[in-house]
């Protein structure tokens, strides 16, 4: 096959293994904040514990790769349950910021806390066999195959249960209204656990699966990672579950093709240049509807 | 109520960091105050956890010793351990806090270029000898308005250019690479040095440099530069990267099919890097401040004291908070009084220092010492001596 | 006791004299201080820090709390006006020839932070809300990434060997000057039209309130102001580096906002000096001096468990205490509240009504 052509496919496919990271995490943003209008700045630090509870379930008890996943997805959903609890219902009721901030500050609390621990960093096993395929140049490796595919099923499957079952219907209700749905029987604040738990659970997903592809893991990682998966959910319009994946493909593509077509020292510049743009063209993002503000 | 909180705040605090400051500048010298600016939070606590360790290790062996003579009087050494939160702002407060309240004889750190340049400018303004274990950037020992070396800041390590030099030649001499690519880190100082200085002594010596990307700190996916790196087919790849950065990397670059070597420098140097890489990195080469296989007999004592008490084996930052700590207390045993301009003038003095990181000692007039590097190469899960490297 | 000492407080701060007089006693307290050595050096270097952080809380404080909107892009303008000044004070005007050109730099990096604000304000315009959030974060990243690309300014390796220029005058002068300024804004027609467009943007606009002329206006006067404390932190630090206005920075800035509480002055004041003066209170050493008071049976075992583990463990009371905070002050310790010294005399009885507390519930629209 043409050279260039390969250089291309794969720089596809990179693009396609960082969208569906930059996927799952976007989802618990966009989740949250479409029942509850509220930014979890802490989301990005419940991925991380993810990867360190993969980290611990892995060397410590030796478990295998699925029993891995679904225990740290379960650990994950109880925590981001606990700090729903804790630290953002009492807060339903006050202004939208603070819930935000406080969101930051258990950010912070779990970055530091984790810090405070153990300050090295740490090395996931292999845990999944890892084979790299050479198709006429083209190398696909198995943990590539394992992130989009399992992104993919994870993100139909958020769909189906927002979209075709009882609860999602409750929390479509709860996102649609919150003074009359209670009165018709909704336990809202049932709803609203749920909710953080599924977010977190993916964040869980997403931190082992992350740990799988990127192997070091460090109490700050979820930083960064967390900034640019709130931009894909904004992008693809926020409260938007199919949204939020369209926005993480984009910025997963735009990052790796700004490397592919310019120096790599742009890339940062450019990325965020264009993502602005974007935003002020379509200040509602891509899927999202415009908000109609009654007057 | 709320409003006499409101008002009383700053000054009460101010009252009280005053106090804590007085409190001890009132009790009699009995010992030797030696602080210690470490990157205990931050984005670098790694490196702030082993200089702490190290420097802990070599007070702990000063004080069994009995402590250091000064002036036909012995004193133990009291260590003060300051967090800068890896931030340049935090670095100054840290190297105020230790001149002006704790009265300490000299300061040690901080370790990243980004905390000790500022901090080495307070205590060259306020005449208080300051060793940097691990800042290799040229700027923290240089006054850069007059051009002149500092006259109170010292390091333990030796500087960005001298290493981008010394891998550029061993790449091109030993290793035979006629094109390099560059991999690193645009927004950490030492790395952007390093590339600049490598990339400018291989062309120099006839090679081609066939890639030259970079990626940001924080960043865990790397493949659409290594996918640019193997289109453009060198035959090593130059990657000045942290050590936890350098796993990734590499493990990514042999999934992404890049077979060529890798050569790195001393943020290579943590036995850490071999369970991070998971065999990534067999067989590449690094620089290094000194060689654990052919380690003098100091050394070796180092190397089994810091594992006996820690339970892993020295990184560079370790080893070169241990020789800091070392070189202080060679200045302080040879200094006539406990003052901070005969410390200082005592360490610029020392001579043919024997360290874990080799015979230290200072060109003069400059903080900056005169040694050799060493390449190093993974090999199973040790780092094997190649060779003495000079530019 | 306290009661009582509070009404004197309070009959004592309605006097006119008062204010002038104190301001010039601080001034002059400021030439003293390092004059003098009344503090000490790192004294004096918190008391500056504190001022900074002041300048800085209170200048988001005009974006994030009177408008209602979340802007993370205060480091940004910080690094615009530290860059700025100091490349005028090392390359062109050299402060070793010039030294009292050193105000005429600042305010050069203040009103280059104010042109780089029109980025963020003219989207304002248009945008809102968390879609505002990620201009304001996105431009952040730009400027960062930017200043890398420069190598006239060092790009990543930063900006070393600029004079130390900031004295504790100069902040103090700054930090009255801009609290001054602001406050006026505030209170101005300007000032109304921010408060109305937190409350409702289209009830203000068709109530003839300019609201992209507020708009402009404000975000150039926040980024202005936090131009300024980047120029006066350049000269404090003497070194510069992208690093040093990172996302972490921003962060520092929005909890002594929020700490403090929103849209208030005294409560930005606050949280400034409450979060400064803490993280250094919380270092192990600071905390073993000033309990070691207590009898060696308590304070051994408190100084081995706790205080000297402090160096790590700070970073995770700090944001306890913010989380803490926040759940029994919503708005922050003085939120919508403001110390009464900042009122003007007109506005005194009417200045709890025209602060709606309910008027902050942002009523999410349904998609």
């Amino acid at each position: 096959m043409n050279e260039a052509l390969i250089y291309w496919l794969q720089q596809g496919l990179n693009a396609l293994q960082l969208g569906g990271i930059y996927a799952l995490i976007a989802l618990g943003y966009t989740m949250v904040y479409g029942i509850l209008a509220m930014i979890n700045f802490a989301h990005g630090d419940v991925f991380m514990i993810g990867a360190f509870f993969c980290f611990l379930l892995s060397t410590q008890l030796g478990l295998s790769f699925v029993p891995t996943l679904l225990l740290t997805m379960l650990g994950t959903g109880l925590l981001g349950v606990v700090i729903e609890r804790l630290a953002y219902k009492p807060l339903r009721q006050a202004p939208r910021v603070s819930a935000i901030i406080t969101a930051l500050g258990v950010g912070l609390f779990l970055e530091n806390f984790t810090l405070a621990l153990s300050p090295y960093p740490k090395h996931i096993p292999t845990l999944l066999g890892n084979v790299t395929w050479n198709l006429y140049g083209l190398s696909l490796s198995s943990i590539q195959l394992v992130i989009i595919s399992l992104s993919l099923v994870l993100i139909g499957l958020l769909d189906t249960i927002v979209h075709r079952t009882r609860i999602g219907m409750a929390m479509r209700a709860i996102s649609w209204d919150k003074t009359y749905v209670p009165l018709m029987g909704i336990p809202v604040d049932r709803v609203i656990s749920i909710t953080f738990a599924i977010g977190a659970g993916l964040a869980g997903a997403a931190g082992s699966m992350y740990a799988l592809a990127y192997p070091v893991i460090d109490p700050y990682m979820g930083i960064l990672v967390g900034w640019k998966a709130f931009i894909c959910a904004v992008v693809g319009g926020i409260g938007n579950i199919r949204g939020a994946m369209v926005g993480a493909f984009i910025l997963g593509s735009v990052e790796i093709m700004v490397v592919a077509f310019l120096p790599s020292t742009f890339r940062d510049f450019v990325a965020f240049t264009l993502l602005m743009l974007l935003i002020i063209v379509r200040p509602y993002g891509i899927l999202g509807k415009p908000r109609v503000q009654k007057v | 109520m709320r409003k006499t909180i409101f008002l009383a705040v700053l000054p009460i605090a101010i009252t009280a960091m005053q106090l804590a400051g007085c409190g001890n500048s009132t009790h009699p010298q009995d010992t030797i105050k030696v602080g210690l600016i470490v990157e205990l939070t931050g984005d670098m606590p790694a490196v702030g956890a082993s200089s702490r360790n190290a420097a802990e290790l070599a007070v702990g062996e000063i004080n069994a010793a009995g402590g250091i003579a000064v002036d036909g009087k012995t004193y133990p050494v009291e260590l003060v351990i300051e967090d800068n939160a890896s931030k340049p702002d935090q670095s100054v407060a840290a190297a105020n806090k230790l001149i002006s309240q704790d009265n300490v004889v000299a300061i040690i750190g901080p370790n990243a270029s980004l905390g000790a340049i500022p901090a080495a400018e307070i205590a060259e303004f306020n005449t208080t000898l300051l060793i940097t274990p691990w800042s290799t950037n040229p700027k923290t020992t240089l006054d850069t308005s007059s051009g002149k070396p500092k006259s109170y800041v010292f390091r333990a390590c030796y500087t960005d250019p001298f290493e981008g030099r010394v891998l550029a030649r061993f790449a091109t001499e030993k290793l035979g690479a006629k094109k390099a690519a560059v991999f690193y880190d645009v927004a950490s100082e030492a790395p952007k040095s390093q590339a600049d200085l490598f990339r400018q002594t291989f062309a120099e010596l006839g090679g081609q440099i066939v890639a030259f990307e970079t990626y940001t700190t924080g960043d865990r996916d790397f493949s659409a530069q290594l996918t640019k790196i193997k289109s453009a087919g060198p035959d090593i790849v130059f990657l000045p990267a942290y050590y936890n950065d350098v796993g990734l990397i590499a493990q990514q670059a042999r999934r992404a099919g890049i077979k060529q070597p890798l050569v790195g420098s001393d943020a290579w140097s943590s036995p850490e890097l071999i369970k991070l890489a998971g065999g990534a990195v067999e067989g590449d080469y690094f620089a290094n401040h000194y060689a654990a296989d052919i380690a003098t007999p100091a050394a070796k004592k180092f190397i089994d004291a810091y594992a006996g008490r820690y339970g892993n084996t020295p990184d560079d930052v370790a080893a070169l908070t241990y020789d800091a700590m070392g070189l202080l207390s060679a200045a302080l045993k040879k200094s006539p009084a406990l003052d901070r301009k005969a410390v200082r003038d005592a360490m610029a003095a020392v001579a043919d220092y024997e360290g874990v990181t080799g015979i230290i000692k200072f060109a003069p007039g400059s903080g900056d010492p005169v040694k050799s590097a060493v390449i190093m190469q993974v090999k199973g899960d040790k780092f094997v001596w190649v060779m003495n490297a000079a530019p | 006791m306290i009661a009582k000492v509070s009404v004197y407080w309070n009959r004592l701060l309605e006097r006119r004299w008062l204010v002038p007089v104190l301001l010039a006693s601080g001034l002059v307290l400021a030439f003293l201080v390092p004059e003098y050595h009344l503090l000490s050096v790192y004294a004096q270097l918190i008391l500056m820090y504190v001022g900074i952080n002041i300048i800085l809380a209170v200048s988001l404080n005009l974006v994030n709390g009177y408008m209602g909107e979340f802007s993370l892009a205060h480091a940004g303008f910080m690094a615009i006006g530290a860059y700025t000044s100091a490349v005028l004070t090392m390359k062109v005007l050299p402060a070793a020839d010039f030294p009292l050109l050193f105000p005429l730099a600042v305010l050069a990096g203040g009103a280059a932070a104010a042109v780089f604000g029109l980025i963020v304000a003219v989207p304002s315009f248009k945008v809102r809300g968390d879609y505002l959030a990620i201009i304001t974060l996105a431009f952040l990243m730009i400027v960062k990434s930017g200043i890398e690309n420069i190598d006239f300014v060092g790009g990543p390796r930063g900006l070393s060997g600029i004079l130390r220029l900031t004295t504790l005058p100069w902040v103090f002068f700054w930090t009255v000057a801009l609290v001054w300024l602001i406050r006026n804004f505030v209170y101005s027609n300007y000032g109304r039209g921010v408060l109305s467009i937190r409350e409702d943007e289209i009830a203000s606009d068709l109530m003839s309130v300019n609201t992209r002329q507020v708009k402009f206006f404000a975000f150039m006067l926040s980024s202005f102001c936090a131009g300024i404390a980047g120029a006066l932190f350049a000269h404090l630090l003497q070194f510069i580096s992208p690093r040093v206005f990172d996302i972490a920075k921003s962060t520092e800035i929005l909890i002594m906002v929020y700490l403090g509480g929103i849209a208030s002055i005294g409560g930005s004041i606050l949280g400034a000096t409450l979060f400064t003066v803490l993280l250094e209170l919380l270092r192990p050493s600071t905390m073993a001096s000033l309990l070691s008071w207590l009898p060696a049976a308590v304070f051994n075992p408190l100084n081995e468990h706790f205080i000297s583990h402090l160096g790590v463990w700070r970073m995770v009371i700090m944001p306890l205490a913010l989380i803490l905070v926040m759940l029994y002050w919503p708005r922050g310790m003085m939120g919508l509240r403001e110390y009464r010294g900042f009122v003007p005399e007109r506005d005194k009885d009417a200045h709890r009504h025209t602060l709606p507390e309910a008027g902050l519930h942002e009523h999410p629209e349904s998609d």
